[in-house]
Order: structure tokens, then C-alpha cells, then sequence
């Protein structure tokens, strides 16, 4: 026992590159040590510190850039993590939602006098197994990361202890996800059996020499299949979007943001690597898989968003079509002999990070809505909106038309990236299937411009009161949805080289 | 000299730039105006539309008659990542629908009253400008399409905020329908832009050069064009895809009824000249006969619609489908008469059913009732706003010596060459049409006039100012055509000789009936 532990060589820890997971670390140690042994912190405080890890996490992110540009992507840690810039882009995104998140909450659990560490302790452990995920470059290692996400999801959106919709939210997320972490789970172990290696680049190279696994191996497909289901649950694709309205309707307003935001970046990024880094050679396999998931999304997510009447639910059915438009992306991304295919990959991380500002922006203006208790998201209380907070309106409908993919916004950008990568491949069906089903999701956005502009308010609706920092975040989302919409160069730049992922 | 004199003088101002920006600035500076000085509010969109119509004027005046080409072209670099770029231009086609749109906003300004809500509501139209001048003057398919559909924002609130009782349902309608021709246009931009690259290298969106270096094959080019051919054609709206026009202008406001029939659908007719027959013209002539069918279908079906409507604000709507399948008919008969025709139709719907949709709006702000029924004899209660309706409504018609008919002519002798059986067909629209508007005027200006309609007021100073512009557009253009079509024709004759070029077939029938139809349209008006 002793003898074999003395063989044991550890991999060599390249501490620098990991400086992002150790900022957020700090950031939960101080959160949870030093929260826990002082007395109740003033107010606001909690969110900020928690706020700017944040931030430090993602500028710390973003100095690796120019350092992964000019030394190649690579792998670290023993193989088990990836260095490159989809890596860095998806950890600056999720960076960003926790950010945003935090300042949102901060407001919210003033608004409900229930301020504490605790929620921002889950964000940001959330957050670290989020940038794991989206770094993995070992299925282990993305299990590891895809559970800690998870777990602290499924605190998260059971953590409003006086409403029962947010426990019964918890719950149900909790079982379904739990679920589908197992068959993600023996989804691995099936590829191992295939491959006898969890490796990402191990994978791939081993399914490079047709004679080590055959083309029809039963292990490999189930186990391709089973890892889809797991990573389809977790980014809300239909079939398996049951859970996302139950949850995003429950849980509290600005962890549904982040659910939408977040969670859906660690989990599309990771669907991305294990679909393209490790299984480019069996492509033809999934590939049909993706493209029916997509339409499915896209078709389902649309036509159900428009029979709601809760706007979270309805966020939550946007959700799913949207996803289904980041599919389409995958889908064009899953042509590996096409020049264009790097696009797919780059219109799939721009759409993540363009849907994070956006979502989280929404959200803001939903639960600022939804006033103390969280509750009064039903369209009609959206009801006069526009007349009473005017600038707030303005900015719901800059997200609204963003989210509909109206020029000059950033939204219209996301959806021409990928739209643009799947003609390139030539997938012109699913191209136009997406855009006219995008159609029927425009009318779902419609009807809450309706009820914020054109309806008048009811006798029973409360004003609205607008706190600084919940402010500061619509601005800030509402800014960047904008000049992203009219100058979206510099971004595109950036993403552009996304699309080289380590060990392809 | 002189074209190179006034070249430069455009290069150093970006006027068309100007176009755009000028309303897009006055549409900020409304919204951030105070609400405690309204008459602030006002003046700031007032300034803002009459600089943009004075702007309009003097690229009018400084326009190049005899030049096809595109004039004061501006072009930067945008999204150089994409191939897109900052790329305006006007030319004969796009000429007098900006100078229109230019014209028409400062009047709906002036002469329309909300009601409520003055500073959002003239924010919007300010918005709504600034889309439809950008629409007109992008020479790039990514600009064109970014324009085309920010347009329906503002156009939606003004539905939905300022309309009458099922305005949400109808301005819904409106942008759902428009929304989903423009998800197929989407794709098509994407696919034209990507699949040029075959042929160029590099992949652009600029139209200029799209259409003059890119090559496709015929199969591809007929795909693409159907994929832009169905946004256009529920923009027009083309017959069987009509159904959203009655819904939105009967609810809309009058202000958004005159800016919809006169500049918005003309996005779409526009649409068919620019980026169908010049983009791809090998399969805008294969595709000839099923749009022609279309459009001489919507001329009788508009027209036959329009003689059974019972409200006067839908009738007008449906007279606007009938007047749209002209201009779709002159487009897709490819001769360089016939477009010159369907341009001045543009322009002339613009300015003759503007102003009857305004007309209407009186009667309405007057009675509040749009039915034909409950209105009666009203020319002995009100004998100038009666003779003003008629002057328009005999435009509308196309009664020689005023606008209507020079449009209309065109079109007609310019396509029975190449459609004669079309023509035929189409004509009876003509006949209709002067049967649904007058058996209209009819019912609600003659006979005795009722207790309700007793104290229908005259027209006011203000009113009669308005309209006054308009009927002043509608003489001069019908009688003296000329000015017109001098400055459309050059650019209308580029469009023909590309379009036959690369589709190797002839149109024009010989150089000399080219001569002979406007000469004889000449005649005509010295007739009357």
C-alpha cells in the first residue's frame, strides 16, 4: 500500500495558468470562513466581494489570453485540463455571470432581508465547477467538474426557504439532474470500455486507428448516446427539457439568471469538447443526433413558449429554443472536413457569451418585477411598465428584441454566427427551420412588449422600485446588447480563434 | 468638371450618412427632451424631419440627371471580420422614394395629432425615418437587411401604441408576417455572401459587387432568389400574402397608415428592383411568369376586395394591394418603360394614397366612424374637402393629368409587349378601380346629408396646408412628368441592359418605341 503510494507521481501543477479557480477559491474561503466567525457584514457587502472575485477571476482570465496566443493551446495538469482560448472565452463568460449574478442578488436578498454568505458561496462554487468543465480535457475530470455545477444548482435553486415552489424547483432538479449525471456516468464508462481511456485527446487518437476500435462498436455508440442524454439535459435540449420551466419558474429570479446563463455555457462548452475533440472521427454518428435535437429545441422550445403566461416559464421555453439555435451551431461545427466548421465553434462561444449579458439582463428586469417574495412574475403584472419605470422598459425591450434577433442588437449577432456557420457547411434546412421557428418565438417576446407598453396598469400592482446595483446591471446589459449589435468587430476578432481546440 | 466639382463636394459632406443619422439623432434627442416642456419635444422632431427632408432636397438638386450609376456613395469598413461594410448610394430608383420619405415624415409631423403619448410617438416615427432612409440607401445585403427589419420595430409600437381597437392583434400580425418572409431573406444573404466566395475568393456583402463580379449557378441563383423573393413579396404584400395589409393599415394610426402605404411597402417593390433583378437577373426572368400571374392576381383580387368593403379605411388598404400588383407587373416585364413606370408608381401610390389614408384619418377624427354607411352627403356640409378628396381619389384612380396615370401608363404600354396577356387581364384593375373609389365617393359625399353628419366641419388652415403639398405633388407630376423621369430612366436603362446581359435575353423592343412612349404620354396630357 505504502509502496505503491511512493510510485505515485503526481502531475506537474501549473499554478500560474489556474489562477482563475484559485481567485474564486479565495473568494469562497473568505465568503465562508471569515463570513461565518463575524457577525452579519453591512449591507451589499457579501455580493460585492463576491462581485469582484469575480471580476479579479476574469481579468486574471483574460491576461492568459496573449500568454495561449502566442504559446499554442495546450494541455496542462497531466492532460486533464485544457489550455486554450474556447477554454479561456467560456471562462470569462461564466466569470461574468457570476459577477453580474452577484450584484443581482445582493439586491434581491436585501429586498427579502435575508443577506448572507451563503448564496455567493454556491456561485462561486458553481462557477469553479463550470470553468472545469469548459477546460476538461479528461471525462473524469469533466464529470468532477459537471457534478460540482451541479450540486451547488441544485442548492441554489432551492434556497428561497419561504416559498415552496423554489424547494419543489430544488427537488425536482436535483432527481432529474441526479439522473442524468448517472447516465452521463456510465456514458464514460461504456467509452471506456471502447477506448480503455477517459482522455479527451486519448479518445480521439485512439479512435483515429480504425483497427483498435471498430466502426460499429456497441460500447462506443451506447456510450456516445448516454454521454448526448446527460450533456441534453443539462443544456435544456428537447426531449429532455422537462425540468427547465418547473426550476427556472421556482428557483429564486436571479439564480434562474444564472442557471441560464452559466450553467448553460459550462454545459453547451463541454458538449462542444467531448462532440468534437474526442469523436470528430465518428461524426456521422452524432451528428444526426444534434441536428434533430436542434430542431426539436428550437421548433417545441418556440411553439410552447407562446402558450405560457408566466414570464419566467416563458424565459425558460426561450431558453430552450435557444439552445436549439447553439445546436444549430454545433451541428455546422460537426463538419470536419469543411474549411468553415471552426466557425460553428466560434458562433457557438460567441452566443454563449452574448446570451449571458442578455439573459442575466432580463432576469434583472423580471425580478424587479416580481417585487418582495419573488413572486408576481405573471404577465399581468408587467402590466404599465412602460409607464412607470419608462427607462426600466425601454430596457426589457432592448432584451426582448435581442433575444427575437433584431438587427443592431447583440442578439442578432449571436444568431447570424451560427446561422452563417450552418450555410457554410452547407446545413441550409436546419438554417431556414431555425430562422422561420425563431419566428414563432418572436411572438412570445411580443406579448410581454404588449404587456409592458401597450396594456395599462392594474389597481393591484405595486410600484416598482429600482435599487442601485440591480440598476447598474440592466444598464451595464443594455449597453453592451447595444454596441455589440452595431459594433460587434472586436468580438468577433477575439472569437475567431476559439476555434482551435487543444489536441485537435 | 462640373461632375467631378460636385463629386467632391459630396465627398467631403456624407449627405446620404446624413440622412440616416439626422432623424436617428433627432429620435435620441426626443426621448431624452423633458417631459415638462412638450413644446421642446416637438420642436426637436420637427427640426430634425424638415433638416432631413432639406437634406433630401439638396442631394435632389445636386443629383447627376444624366448619370445610372450610384451617386454621393459612401463606403467604410464595418464588420471587416464578416465582409461587411458601410455602403450607401442612390441612383434613379432609389432617388424619389428617399426624397418621398424625406417629404412625407416633416407632414405626418406636422399635420397628425396622436393624441397621447406626443414624445414617444415622435420618437418612433423619428426611428422609423431613419430605418426606411437607411433601407432605401444600402448597398450592402448585411446593412439592407439590418435597416428592413429594425424598421418593424418602431412601425409595431406605432400599431400597437397609437392604434384603434384590435391595434395589438394587428400590429402582432404585421410583425410576424414581415418577420417570417425576412427569416428565408436572412438565409438567402448568408448563402449569396458565402457561396460568392466560389467565385470572388473572399467573401463580401456588398451588393455592388455581388452583383456585378459574382457568378452562381443557375440552379443556386433561382434557390436564392426566392429565399429574398418571399420577404419582398410579403412586404409589397403580394397576393396570396397580402393578408396582414388590410389588418394593419384599417388599425393603424393615420400617421402610421400614411407612412406604411407610402414609403413602407414600397420596401418591398424596391426590394424586387435592387436585390432581385439585379442581384440575380437570370432567375428573376425564369421567374416572370408566377409573378406576373401574382401580381395581375392581386390587381383583381385587391380590386374586387376593395368594392365590397364596408370601411372606407379598408377600402383604401385594398385599393393599395391592387396599386402594388401594377408596380410588381412593370417590375417583372423588364422593359425599361415599364420600370420607369413602376418606379413613378412607387412614388406615385405614395403621395396619392398617403393622402387619402390622411383624408380618411379626417373624416374619422371628425365622426369617429370609418363606415361608408353612417357617412352621407357630406359635400353639401363640406364642399372643399369633398373637391380635395376627389382631386386625390382621381389620382388614385389614374385619371389623366394627374399622377396616378402616368405611373399606370407606363406600366401598362411598357409591359404589353413582353406580357401582353397579363396586360390585358390587368387592365380591367384600371376600370375597378375607378368603380370601387367613385361608387366610394358616392355613398359618403352625395345624396342628402343626415342629422349625424350635419355639422361635419370643414377643412381647418392647417389641414389645408397638408394637403395642399400633396395635391400640388399630384398636378405637377401629372403634368409635367419629365423632371421625373429624366433623373429614373438612366439608371432604370442600366438595371435593363444588366439584367439582359446576364440572362442573354432581349426585352426592350427596339430603340424606337422606347422614343415613342413617353412622347405619346406627352400628348396625352396636352390633351387634357
Amino acid at each position: 500500500m505504502l509502496f505503491a503510494a511512493e510510485n505515485l507521481v503526481g502531475p506537474s501543477v501549473p499554478w500560474f495558468y489556474l489562477n482563475p479557480l484559485f481567485i474564486l477559491l479565495g473568494g469562497i474561503v473568505v465568503l465562508m470562513l471569515v463570513g461565518s466567525l463575524t457577525p452579519q457584514w453591512p449591507r451589499h457587502c457579501y455580493g460585492i466581494v463576491s462581485a469582484v472575485t469575480a471580476g479579479v477571476a476574469l481579468v486574471s482570465t483574460a491576461f492568459l489570453w496573449d500568454n495561449v496566443t502566442n504559446e499554442e493551446p495546450r494541455a496542462i495538469f497531466g492532460d486533464a485540463l485544457a489550455l486554450d482560448h474556447f477554454a479561456l472565452l467560456g471562462t470569462i463568460s461564466i466569470c461574468a455571470a457570476v459577477f453580474l449574478c452577484s450584484l443581482l442578488t445582493s439586491d434581491y436578498l436585501q429586498r427579502d432581508s435575508d443577506d448572507g454568505p451563503e448564496l455567493y458561496v454556491l456561485y462561486l462554487t458553481a462557477a469553479i465547477g463550470g470553468i472545469i468543465m469548459v477546460a476538461s480535457n479528461d471525462l473524469i475530470v469533466l464529470f468532477l467538474g459537471l457534478e460540482t455545477l451541479s450540486l451547488s444548482l441544485y442548492v441554489l435553486a432551492a434556497s428561497n426557504r419561504r416559498r415552496s415552489e423554489s424547494q419543489e424547483a430544488g427537488l425536482k432538479y436535483f432527481i432529474l439532474g441526479g439522473f442524468s449525471s448517472a447516465f452521463f456516468l456510465y456514458g464514460i464508462a461504456l467509452v471506456y470500455g471502447a477506448t480503455k481511456t477517459t482522455n479527451i485527446t486519448g479518445i480521439f487518437t485512439a479512435l483515429s486507428s480504425s483497427q483498435s476500435v471498430p466502426r460499429n462498436d456497441v460500447f462506443l455508440l451506447v456510450g456516445t448516446g448516454l454521454m448526448l442524454v446527460g450533456l441534453a439535459f443539462k443544456v435544456a435540449a428537447v426531449p429532455f427539457q422537462m425540468w427547465t420551466p418547473d426550476v427556472y419558474q421556482g428557483a429564486p429570479t436571479p439564480v434562474t439568471a444564472f442557471m441560464a446563463s452559466a450553467g448553460k455555457t459550462a454545459a453547451f462548452a463541454a458538449l462542444l469538447r467531448v462532440t468534437l475533440t474526442a469523436l470528430p472521427t465518428r461524426v456521422d454518428d452524432w451528428r444526426p443526433i444534434i441536428w434533430v435535437l436542434a430542431l426539436l429545441s428550437i421548433v417545441v422550445g418556440s411553439l410552447l413558449a407562446v402558450t405560457q403566461t408566466n414570464v419566467k416559464r416563458m424565459l425558460a421555453y426561450s431558453s430552450i429554443s435557444h439552445a436549439g439555435f447553439i445546436l444549430v451551431g454545433i451541428e455546422a461545427a460537426a463538419h470536419p472536413n469543411s474549411a468553415d466548421a471552426g466557425n460553428g465553434i466560434s458562433g457557438v462561444m460567441t452566443y454563449l457569451l452574448l446570451y449571458t449579458v442578455l439573459v442575466i439582463g432580463t432576469f434583472a428586469v423580471v425580478g424587479l418585477v416580481a417585487r418582495k417574495g419573488d413572486s408576481a412574475t405573471e404577465l399581468s403584472d408587467f402590466k404599465g411598465l412602460g409607464k412607470q419605470q419608462p427607462a426600466l422598459a425601454l430596457a426589457l425591450t432592448v432584451f426582448l428584441l435581442a433575444q427575437a434577433g433584431v438587427p443592431l442588437t447583440s442578439g442578432f449577432i449571436a444568431k447570424f454566427g451560427v446561422i452563417k456557420a450552418a450555410v457554410e457547411v452547407h446545413s441550409y434546412a436546419i438554417a431556414i427551420a431555425a430562422m422561420v421557428a425563431s419566428v414563432i418565438g418572436a411572438f412570445l417576446y411580443l406579448r410581454i412588449m404588449v404587456s409592458v407598453w401597450l396594456e395599462d396598469e392594474t389597481a393591484e400592482n405595486t410600484p416598482i422600485q429600482v435599487p442601485f446595483l440591480t440598476g447598474l446591471v440592466v444598464a451595464m446589459a443594455a449597453i453592451f446588447t447595444i454596441v455589440i449589435g452595431v459594433v460587434p468587430g472586436w468580438l468577433l476578432d477575439a472569437t475567431q480563434q476559439v476555434a482551435v481546440l487543444t489536441g485537435r | 468638371m462640373i461632375a467631378e466639382v460636385s463629386q467632391i463636394a459630396s465627398m467631403s459632406f456624407p449627405i446620404l450618412t446624413a440622412l440616416i443619422f439626422f432623424p436617428l439623432f433627432g429620435a435620441i434627442a426626443v426621448v431624452l427632451s423633458s417631459n415638462r416642456r412638450p413644446e421642446w419635444t416637438k420642436l426637436i422632431a420637427l427640426v430634425s424631419s424638415v433638416g432631413t427632408a432639406g437634406l433630401c432636397i439638396w442631394m435632389l438638386t445636386s443629383f447627376q440627371t444624366s448619370d445610372g450609376g450610384f451617386q454621393f456613395t459612401s463606403q467604410h469598413s464595418w464588420i471587416r471580420e464578416w465582409g461587411i461594410g458601410w455602403h450607401l448610394g442612390v441612383d434613379g430608383i432609389s432617388l424619389f422614394l428617399v426624397v418621398l420619405t424625406g417629404l412625407l415624415f416633416p407632414l405626418v409631423i406636422v399635420g397628425i395629432d396622436p393624441h397621447h403619448g406626443h414624445k414617444r410617438y415622435l420618437a418612433w416615427l423619428l426611428l422609423l425615418e431613419a430605418g426606411v432612409m437607411g433601407s432605401f440607401l444600402s448597398l450592402d445585403l448585411f446593412l439592407f437587411f439590418a435597416f428592413f427589419e429594425i424598421v418593424l420595430v418602431p412601425m409595431y409600437f406605432l400599431i400597437g401604441g397609437w392604434g384603434y381597437d384590435q391595434r395589438v392583434y394587428a400590429a402582432t400580425k404585421f410583425f410576424l408576417y414581415t418577420m417570417f418572409g425576412s427569416a428565408f431573406m436572412l438565409v438567402g444573404i448568408i448563402a449569396t455572401a458565402v457561396l460568392a466566395k466560389n467565385s470572388l475568393g473572399y467573401v463580401t456583402f456588398d451588393l455592388v459587387v455581388l452583383a456585378e463580379q459574382a457568378s452562381f449557378g443557375t440552379n443556386t441563383a433561382r434557390w436564392l432568389f426566392f429565399a429574398f423573393a418571399i420577404a419582398f413579396a410579403v412586404k409589397v404584400p403580394l397576393f396570396p400574402l397580402h393578408t396582414w395589409l388590410p389588418d394593419a393599415h384599417t388599425q393603424a394610426p393615420t400617421g402610421g397608415s400614411v407612412i406604411l402605404a407610402g414609403v413602407l411597402l414600397k420596401l418591398g417593390t424596391y426590394g424586387f428592383l435592387r436585390f432581385g433583378l439585379y442581384l440575380f437577373p437570370e432567375a428573376a426572368v425564369w421567374a416572370k411568369p408566377l409573378f406576373l400571374t401574382l401580381a395581375v392576381a392581386g390587381i383583381l383580387w385587391g380590386a374586387i376586395a376593395a368594392t365590397m368593403q364596408k370601411d372606407l379605411k379598408r377600402l383604401v388598404a385594398y385599393s393599395s394591394v391592387a396599386h402594388l400588383g401594377f408596380i410588381v407587373l412593370g417590375t417583372f416585364a423588364f422593359t425599361s418603360v415599364a420600370l420607369s413606370g413602376g418606379v413613378m408608381q412607387m412614388v406615385n401610390h405614395g403621395i396619392s394614397t398617403g393622402a387619402l389614408f390622411l383624408l380618411v384619418g379626417m373624416i374619422y377624427e371628425r365622426r369617429h366612424t370609418r363606415q361608408i354607411a353612417e357617412l352621407k352627403g357630406l359635400q353639401s356640409v363640406a364642399p372643399i374637402f369633398a373637391a380635395v378628396f376627389m382631386v386625390v381619389m382621381l389620382s388614385s384612380i389614374g385619371v389623366p393629368g394627374l399622377n396616378g396615370f402616368v405611373g399606370e401608363f407606363l406600366i401598362l404600354i411598357g409591359s404589353f409587349e413582353n406580357a401582353r396577356w397579363w396586360v390585358v387581364v390587368g387592365t380591367t384593375g384600371v376600370i375597378l378601380a375607378a368603380l370601387y373609389l367613385l361608387w366610394a365617393y358616392q355613398r359618403v359625399f352625395h345624396g342628402e346629408v343626415d342629422e349625424a353628419n350635419a355639422s361635419f366641419p370643414e377643412i381647418t388652415p392647417r389641414e389645408g396646408m397638408i394637403l395642399f403639398t400633396f395635391i400640388a405633388a399630384i398636378v405637377f407630376t401629372g403634368v409635367y412628368p419629365k423632371p421625373m423621369l429624366d433623373r429614373i430612366e438612366p439608371s432604370v436603362k442600366v438595371l435593363v441592359t444588366h439584367v439582359e446581359e446576364r440572362s442573354g435575353r432581349t426585352f426592350e423592343p427596339d430603340v424606337v418605341e422606347i422614343k415613342k412612349a413617353p412622347a405619346a404620354e406627352e400628348e396625352k396630357q396636352e390633351e387634357h
